[in-house]
C-alpha cells in the first residue's frame, strides 16, 4: 500500500489555512518533509544510511505551498534538496526511504539517491544532481505541453544558487519568448553551499531577474505556506491560460548544513536561531489554532500521524532487499520495442 | 539499391520530413533552421513545410536548446536538435552528458530522453579551431549516448531515422564535407541498423577501417591500391557506440593487416579503442603486421588551407600507410 501523503489538488486559490481540509493537508505535507528528513538526518547520523544527502529542514513552506498551486497531471522538476518537493507531489516515502537506504524497492533502484528521486506516476520529472540542471529541462516539458495542446503547467524547483548559472538564463529567456506555461520557483536559502546571496549577486531580490526576460517576478515569504501557494496559485494559473512563465521567489533558510560535510564556518548560530524563530510549521499551526480552523490536539494529531508514516516507510524500507547489481549492465539504454 | 541519386544534405531533410509527417510528436529545434534554412541549408525548405512550431527556430543557447529538448522527450514528444557546429556542444555538455546520457539509468528506468541530436562536425573549409573539430570520442566514451556518424548518402538518411525511433538519446555526427556529396538513397523511409559496422568494400590483403570523411577517401584509396595490386577490405564503423567489431576482427582474420584512419587527433581517439579491443580479442593472433593508425595530428585545426590540409589523412596519406603496412615485416 502506497505510504503518501495526499497533496492537495484542484484547490481554489482561498488561503490554505482558511479550511480545516487544506489547513490539514498543508500541514501534514510540512511535518512529512520535516519528519522524513529528520529520521534520514539520523539514519545517517548512526552509520545506517550510505552516500550524502542535502535536507531542507526549515523550508517546508516553499515546497508544499508551491505544489499546493499544482494539479496531479502537471509536472515538476526538482534539486539537489528535494525530497519536499517529491513529497508535495505525492512520492510514496516508503519508496523514497528505500532510495536512500540503496533497495531495489527505490524509487531508481538504488542507482540514484536521494538526488536523483523522480517518479512519473505524480508527474515529477527528477531531481537533479547539477545546480540548475533542470531548468531547461522544464522549460522543454512546457515546450511539449505547449504543442500537444495540453493544459498542463511544469513547475520548476531551483535555489538562489542556480541563478547564476548560464543554464538559468537560457532556460528562463526561451520560456519566456514561447510563453510556456512553467513556473519558476527560486527556492532562496541565502546560500549556495556557503556563498551568500550577498556576496553572489548584485541585486536586492532575485525575482528581479524576471524583468531582463520580460516576465513577472515576484518575491515571496517563503516561511510562510499561504503566501507561497497565493504566489504560486496566480503564476500556475497564468501559465495555465497560455500567458507565460513567472519567477516566483520564496525567501527561506536551511536550518542544516549544505550536505553532509557542512561545518557552518560561513553563518553564525544566532543567524541559525534567528531562522528556526521562523518555523514554517509554527507558523502555520498558530495561524490555524488563532482562526479556530483547527486545535492544538488535531495539530498534534496530524504531526502523530506523519510521525507513523515515516517509522512504517522505514520498517518497510529496511527490510527491502538491497539493490541488485546484477541488472546494471543491461540499464543503461532503454530496450527498443520489437528488437532491433 | 536505388538508382535515385540525391546528396547527403537533401537526404537528411528527406528523412526528417518523413519522420515528421509520420509521428506528430516529431519537431525540430536550433539556430536559424528557420527561413534561413540551417547553417549549412540542411533544414532547407522544412519550416515552408511544417511551420515555426516544429521548425523551431531558437536563440543562440545551445545549453537551452539541448535541455528543452531533454525535457520535452521526457514526456513524450520527439525532439531533433540541430547544433550549428559540433564544437558548440561544449556550450551544451552539461545536458548531454550529465543529464541526457544519464536520466534513463539513474531514475530507475522509468523515464527516458528519445532525443536526436544532429551535428556537423570535421575540417575542411578554412573555419579553424573552433569550427572544425571531430570531437566524436567525447561523445562515445559517456554510457547512455549513442553516436553515429553517416558516411554516406543513403545513411545519413537511414541512421537519422533510426536514432529518431531509438528511445534513447543519439547523437548524429554529419561530416560538414559531406553535406554537397551525392549518392544513391533510396525514396521510403529506409532504417539502417544502430549497432552495426558496414563492409563498404570487399578485399583480401588488408582492412582499413574509418570513419565519417575518411570513409569515401579510404574508398578512393582502395580503389588507387587496387591499380596496385593491393586489394584492401573498407570497413565503415557507421555507428561508434554501441561499437560492433565483428565485421572488423572477420577483416582481420582473413587479411591479416590493419589500418584505422580517423580525422580526428590520434591521442584517445576512437580508433584507439578499436585497436584496443582488436588487442584483447584472439583475432590479433591473425595479424602479421602491428595495428597502425592513420589519425589526424594532436593539434588544433589551423586556418590556411596548406595548414589545413596538413593535420588530417589525405588520399595519398591513405595509399602510403597501407603500402607501408603491406611491407610489413
Amino acid at each position: 500500500m502506497a505510504n503518501t501523503i495526499s497533496p492537495l489538488f484542484g484547490h481554489n486559490g482561498a488561503p490554505l489555512s482558511q479550511s480545516a481540509d487544506t489547513a490539514r493537508t498543508t500541514l501534514a505535507g510540512m511535518w512529512a518533509v520535516r519528519l522524513f528528513e529528520e529520521a534520514v538526518d539520523s539514519l545517517f547520523a548512526r552509520g545506517l544510511m550510505h552516500g550524502t544527502m542535502h535536507l531542507s529542514i526549515g523550508q517546508e513552506a516553499s515546497a508544499i505551498g508551491a505544489c499546493a498551486a499544482l494539479e496531479h497531471t502537471d509536472f515538476i522538476t526538482s534539486t539537489h534538496r528535494g525530497h519536499g518537493h517529491c513529497i508535495g507531489k505525492g512520492a510514496d516515502l516508503t519508496r523514497m526511504m528505500a532510495e536512500l537506504l540503496a533497495k531495489q524497492t527505490g524509487y531508481c533502484r538504488g542507482r540514484g539517491g536521494s538526488m536523483h528521486i523522480a517518479d512519473a506516476s505524480t508527474g515529477n520529472l527528477g531531481a537533479n544532481g547539477i545546480v540548475a540542471g533542470g531548468i531547461p529541462i522544464a522549460a522543454g516539458a512546457a515546450l511539449a505541453q505547449k504543442m500537444k495542446g495540453t493544459d498542463r503547467v511544469v513547475m520548476c524547483f531551483f535555489g538562489d544558487g542556480a541563478t547564476n548559472e548560464g543554464a538559468f538564463h537560457e532556460a528562463v529567456n526561451l520560456a519566456a519568448i514561447w510563453d510556456l506555461p512553467v513556473i519558476f520557483v527560486c527556492e532562496n536559502n541565502k546560500y549556495g553551499m556557503s556563498f551568500s546571496t550577498e556576496k553572489s549577486m548584485k541585486v536586492e531580490n532575485i525575482s528581479e531577474r524576471a524583468a531582463a526576460y520580460g516576465i513577472p517576478g515576484i518575491t515571496v515569504e517563503g516561511n510562510d505556506a499561504d503566501a507561497v501557494y497565493a504566489a504560486c496559485h496566480e503564476a500556475v494559473q497564468r501559465a495555465r491560460a497560455g500567458h507565460g512563465p513567472t519567477l516566483v521567489e520564496n525567501i527561506t533558510y536551511r536550518w542544516k548544513g549544505h550536505s553532509k560535510s557542512d561545518k557552518n564556518l560561513y553563518r553564525t548560530k544566532e543567524e541559525i536561531e534567528d531562522w528556526k524563530h521562523k518555523d514554517p510549521i509554527v507558523k502555520f499551526e498558530n495561524r490555524v489554532i488563532e482562526q479556530g480552523v483547527l486545535t492544538r490536539e488535531d495539530c498534534d494529531a496530524i504531526a502523530a500521524d506523519i510521525r507513523e508514516k515515516t517509522r512504517v516507510a522505514i520498517t518497510e524500507a529496511t527490510t527491502a532487499p538491497d539493490s541488485d547489481p546484477a541488472e546494471l549492465l543491461s540499464s543503461v539504454y532503454r530496450a527498443i520495442q520489437g528488437g532491433n | 539499391m536505388t538508382d535515385r541519386i540525391i546528396t547527403y544534405s537533401e537526404a537528411i531533410r528527406e528523412a526528417i520530413g518523413q519522420a515528421m509527417e509520420a509521428d506528430p510528436n516529431v519537431f525540430m529545434l536550433g539556430e536559424d533552421i528557420g527561413v534561413y534554412g540551417g547553417a549549412f541549408g540542411v533544414s532547407g525548405d522544412l519550416y515552408h513545410r511544417f511551420g515555426a512550431e516544429r521548425i523551431r527556430d531558437t536563440p543562440i543557447s545551445e545549453l537551452g536548446i539541448v535541455g528543452a529538448a531533454v525535457g520535452a522527450a521526457l514526456v513524450g514528444m520527439k525532439p531533433i536538435v540541430e547544433i550549428q557546429f559540433s564544437d558548440f556542444t561544449a556550450q551544451a555538455m552539461d545536458q548531454i552528458v550529465n543529464q541526457a546520457a544519464k536520466i534513463h539509468f539513474m531514475l530507475g528506468g522509468e523515464l527516458s530522453v528519445p532525443m536526436v541530436l544532429r551535428a556537423p562536425l570535421g575540417s575542411g573549409t578554412g573555419a579553424a579551431a573552433q569550427h572544425s573539430q571531430s570531437l566524436e570520442a567525447w561523445f562515445a566514451h559517456v554510457p547512455g549516448l549513442k553516436v553515429v556518424m553517416p558516411a554516406t548518402a543513403q545513411d545519413a538518411k537511414g541512421l537519422l531515422l533510426a536514432a529518431i525511433d531509438d528511445p534513447n538519446p543519439v547523437l548524429v555526427l554529419e561530416h560538414k564535407l559531406l553535406y554537397k556529396t551525392s549518392g544513391p538513397v533510396t525514396e521510403e523511409a529506409i532504417r539502417t541498423p544502430i549497432g552495426k559496422s558496414h563492409v563498404a568494400r570487399q578485399g583480401k590483403d588488408v582492412v582499413i577501417v574509418a570513419t565519417g570523411v575518411m570513409v569515401s577517401r579510404s574508398l578512393e584509396a582502395a580503389a588507387a591500391l587496387a591499380e596496385k595490386g593491393i586489394d584492401a577490405t573498407v570497413i565503415d564503423v557507421r555507428t561508434l557506440s554501441p561499437l560492433d567489431m565483428e565485421p572488423i576482427e572477420e577483416a582481420v582474420r582473413a587479411t591479416g593487416r590493419i589500418l584505422l584512419v580517423q580525422e580526428a587527433p590520434k591521442h584517445v581517439g576512437f580508433m584507439a579503442e578499436v585497436s584496443a579491443r582488436l588487442a584483447e580479442s584472439k583475432s590479433i593472433y591473425s595479424l602479421e603486421a602491428p595495428i597502425k593508425r592513420l589519425c589526424g595530428l594532436d593539434i588544433p585545426i589551423p586556418y590556411a588551407p596548406q595548414l589545413e590540409k596538413s593535420v588530417v589523412p589525405q588520399i595519398p596519406n591513405i595509399i602510403q600507410a597501407v603500402e607501408d603496412l603491406i611491407r610489413e615485416p
